[in-house]
């Protein structure tokens, strides 16, 4: 074949296998580790140790590719994931909104910096280990993501930001597999990265303590205090319950932190960042019918300006929910769900599927009963 | 002897004999490390087997390990005009920069809390001096004009009776410009200060020698030229003292405590002693090669630029050029799978998109500075090594700059 490809390698289990399965599969294989964060920097340091980006992850790998001859290189992406992603997703919490990182990650570091890298060395597609699959699809003539072939582990969702001109050069060899086969590839392969533990959390906030991280970076990086003041927590009607240690610790849905004492479980509703404001009701109170979803990206479908159909996921854990999808001039569209639907997010992303297909997706804006 | 900076893998000799043959592999990285000499590791030899004795041990195992190591203090002393008194042996560049600045800076502290270096020096001297500023002593860096030359007239300006130590490398890494030390070393003294060179990467390549120069402390080490890695030495010129990094035995006079690596200790003046005998048939090779370098690849690309002098204040077997347009990083790792070896700033700070410190401090603009390349020639380098390297580089930059969306082709 002698097509070249760069595959993007975290020393996670996924990625090595993806290699080893493009190397057998007759491509060149260049792999490459992107560095995105310092452990200086971001904190938490001590519960990476052994997890996919910790040294020994990638030392790790740098054996496996010594022993493949396949070149491995590390390449620097600090600033500008600090700038797309980091300062994302601190401004966001800070405006109220809940972000998905990954989400930006995926589309501007891996499939702009890391595809441009990749393009610049002569390669002719990337590659990651995401469970996923692509098609050049004749219905729709386009570029196509569909969900992995086992669904339950299925990663598409946070790939609804990809253009067709970059999915027109990317590879995702573990699609067409189960997830348990993907373990046994491994062992076969005798990857050391094979008993690296798998990693649900935030890359770049490695104990998971999102509040730690908040502080800490605000403390650096300053921004007046903007998301960190206290303001008040109220009830819909304007009651107030409690205090809130400032908008940028809360997300919608949420219910334990809150320091209310209340003979009912309240969970927050809204946040407004502009009264400082956190809004709770009940749980009933949290379901809404429909959504404005933005800075769309569409995949599947190519623009549409018509009304149509899909199952809409509004979180990485969420089963899609049935809607119809009307699009708006100036990138918007309103989701109208068939049953409401619980805690829809600001920040989170909304991808449209059709059935295993991702149709496109976007940002959630607000949402409405 | 072998040549190993270009050889042929024979693989799977198998029944039918099928040969895979590998990429031309050729090593233009000389500047952050070298190879060791097969002749330096026969003088190794003895001291890694036979002769294993604590060279502060009394008895003969002792004594064989002792003599070994001073007769190497010796001779290096003897090759830079030195005296055996004043030849300290470290682990290597790092160690004896740190020495140097940090132990000099200390030393004279209650009455002088200056200390001046250049803006051009390698990582070990300028994060001492920027610790050495966190401790509460006063820091100056002197600039550089464009060909990296350090400017007398700031310092002249900058240092005061306050200064203690004035550190100022020989020649650099990155684009091989050689300081004029004897002459910036008459402003020093002039002060009462204590003058240092880095000069590791002069040794073996130029004439060093601490009286020429002028230098109270002068820094050198092995793996530059093909020695072992792990070894170097401090000069300390007679009545200077200094507050050791290290505490503990009293080996070299108690400013440098631990057990010595005689066979690192033996290899280093055994390279050095190679290195001075060989210096003046590889300074006229490089000097060539280097030339056949540079014009090989401006004929064949437009707007690249040397930086640092075209001219005898340049190492030449370094070649630090600036592709306009591109990332050096891509074109590092295209040579690097054409089988090239090279690097751009320092091996220290390879992989950081930084543009290096002294291109800019030699007022390089920060796009050349991101697209700059070091070729470092070396002792087993050849004329094919080179004319290989100018053949595969034109395709590579082409290729980057038809993807650069800062590269407009000139009519």
């Amino acid at each position: 074949m002698d097509k070249k490809v760069l595959v993007a390698v975290s020393g996670g289990v996924d990625s090595s296998t993806a290699m080893m399965l493009l190397k057998d599969q007759g491509y060149e294989v260049i792999a490459a580790h992107m560095k995105m964060w310092d452990y200086a920097e971001v904190g938490g340091e001590s519960r990476r140790d052994g997890r996919c980006c910790s040294l020994e992850s990638i030392n790790d790998l740098r054996s496996i590719c010594t022993a493949h001859n396949i070149p491995f290189y590390v390449l620097n992406f600090v600033d500008r994931f600090r700038e797309i992603v980091i300062d994302n997703f601190v401004s966001e919490y800070r405006a109220g909104r809940t972000p998905n990182p990954c989400i930006l990650c995926n589309t501007h570091l891996k499939w702009e910096g890391l595809l441009n890298k990749a393009l610049q060395l002569g390669c002719d597609f990337i590659a990651t280990g995401h469970y996923a699959r692509i098609v050049k699809d004749d219905k729709y003539s386009r570029y196509i993501i569909k969900k992995g072939l086992d669904d339950s582990r299925d990663q598409s969702y946070a790939l609804w930001g990809l253009t067709q001109e970059a999915l027109s050069r990317t590879l995702f060899p573990l699609g067409e597999y189960r997830k348990k086969d993907v373990r046994e590839m491994a062992a076969k392969y005798d990857l050391k990265t094979a008993k690296t533990p798998e990693s649900q959390d935030i890359c770049f906030v490695a104990d998971n303590n999102y509040h730690r991280f908040l502080k800490e970076w605000e403390q650096k990086e300053g921004g007046g205090g903007k998301g960190f003041r206290p303001g008040k927590i109220v009830k819909e009607n304007g009651e107030v319950v409690g205090e809130h240690k400032g908008v940028a610790f809360y997300t919608v849905g949420q219910r334990r932190g809150m320091g209310i004492a209340h003979p009912t479980p309240l969970y927050v509703k809204k946040i407004d960042p502009e009264s400082n404001t956190v809004v709770v009701g009940d749980n009933d109170d949290l379901f809404t019918d429909s959504m404005k979803v933005t800075k769309l990206n569409w995949v599947a479908l190519d623009n549409p300006q018509e009304p149509f159909r899909a199952e809409v996921k509004i979180r990485y854990l969420h089963t899609p929910a049935k809607a119809g999808i009307e699009p708006h001039a100036k990138d918007t569209v309103t989701v109208r769900f068939d049953k409401s639907q619980r805690a829809v997010t600001p920040g989170q992303s909304a991808v449209f599927y059709d059935d295993d297909t991702i149709l496109g997706g976007g940002v959630i804006n607000s949402s409405k009963k | 002897m072998t040549n190993p900076s270009q050889f042929i893998y024979l693989w799977n000799l198998t029944d039918v004999f099928e040969l895979e043959v590998f990429l031309k592999q050729i090593y233009l990285d000389n500047n952050s490390t070298t190879p060791l000499d097969e002749r330096v590791l026969e003088a190794m030899l003895p001291y890694l087997k036979e002769v294993y004795g604590n060279a502060s041990s009394v008895h003969n195992f002792g004594r064989e390990a002792k003599t070994a190591i001073e007769e190497a203090r010796e001779k290096i002393a003897d090759l830079i005009g030195a005296d055996p008194s004043e030849i300290y042996f470290t682990s290597g560049g790092t160690e004896s920069d740190n020495l140097a600045v940090m132990g000099t800076a200390y030393y004279k502290e209650k009455k002088r809390n200056h200390v001046i270096t250049s803006a051009i020096e390698h990582h070990a001297v300028l994060e001492a001096v920027k610790f050495l500023e966190k401790r509460n002593f006063k820091a100056d860096y002197i600039g550089t004009d464009e060909a990296g030359i350090v400017s007398a007239d700031e310092l002249k300006e900058k240092i005061t009776d306050q200064t203690s130590i004035v550190s100022i490398m020989h020649a650099n890494n990155e684009v091989g410009v050689i300081q004029d030390i004897a002459s910036l070393s008459e402003i020093v003294k002039s002060k009462g200060a204590v003058f240092h060179t880095d000069a590791v990467q002069s040794a073996g390549k130029i004439k060093v020698d601490v009286n020429e120069l002028n230098v109270d402390m002068l820094s050198m080490t092995g793996h530059k030229m093909y020695g072992p890695k792990g070894t170097g030495i401090l000069y300390i010129r007679k009545g200077f003292k200094l507050t050791p990094l290290f505490y503990g035995g009293h080996h070299e006079k108690r400013r440098r405590p631990g057990t010595e690596n005689v066979a690192g200790i033996v290899g280093f003046a055994k390279a050095l002693e190679l290195a001075e005998s060989l210096r003046e048939n590889d300074h006229k090779r490089w000097a060539e090669l280097s030339e056949l370098l540079i014009d090989g690849i401006q004929s064949k690309i437009p707007d690249v630029f040397l930086n640092g002098p075209r001219d005898a204040r340049r190492i030449p077997s370094t070649v630090n050029l600036s592709f306009k347009a591109i990332e050096g990083e891509s074109i590092i790792l295209s040579l690097d799978m054409k089988g090239v070896a090279v690097s751009s700033g320092s091996a220290c700070t390879s992989g950081s998109l930084e543009a290096s410190h002294v291109l800019l401090a030699m007022n390089v603009p920060v796009e050349l500075a991101q697209g700059s390349i070091r070729f470092s020639l070396g002792r087993f380098t050849t004329r094919e090594d080179i004319e290989y390297t100018i053949s595969v580089l034109p395709e590579i930059i082409e290729r980057l700059r038809a993807m650069s969306p800062l590269y407009e082709k000139s009519n």
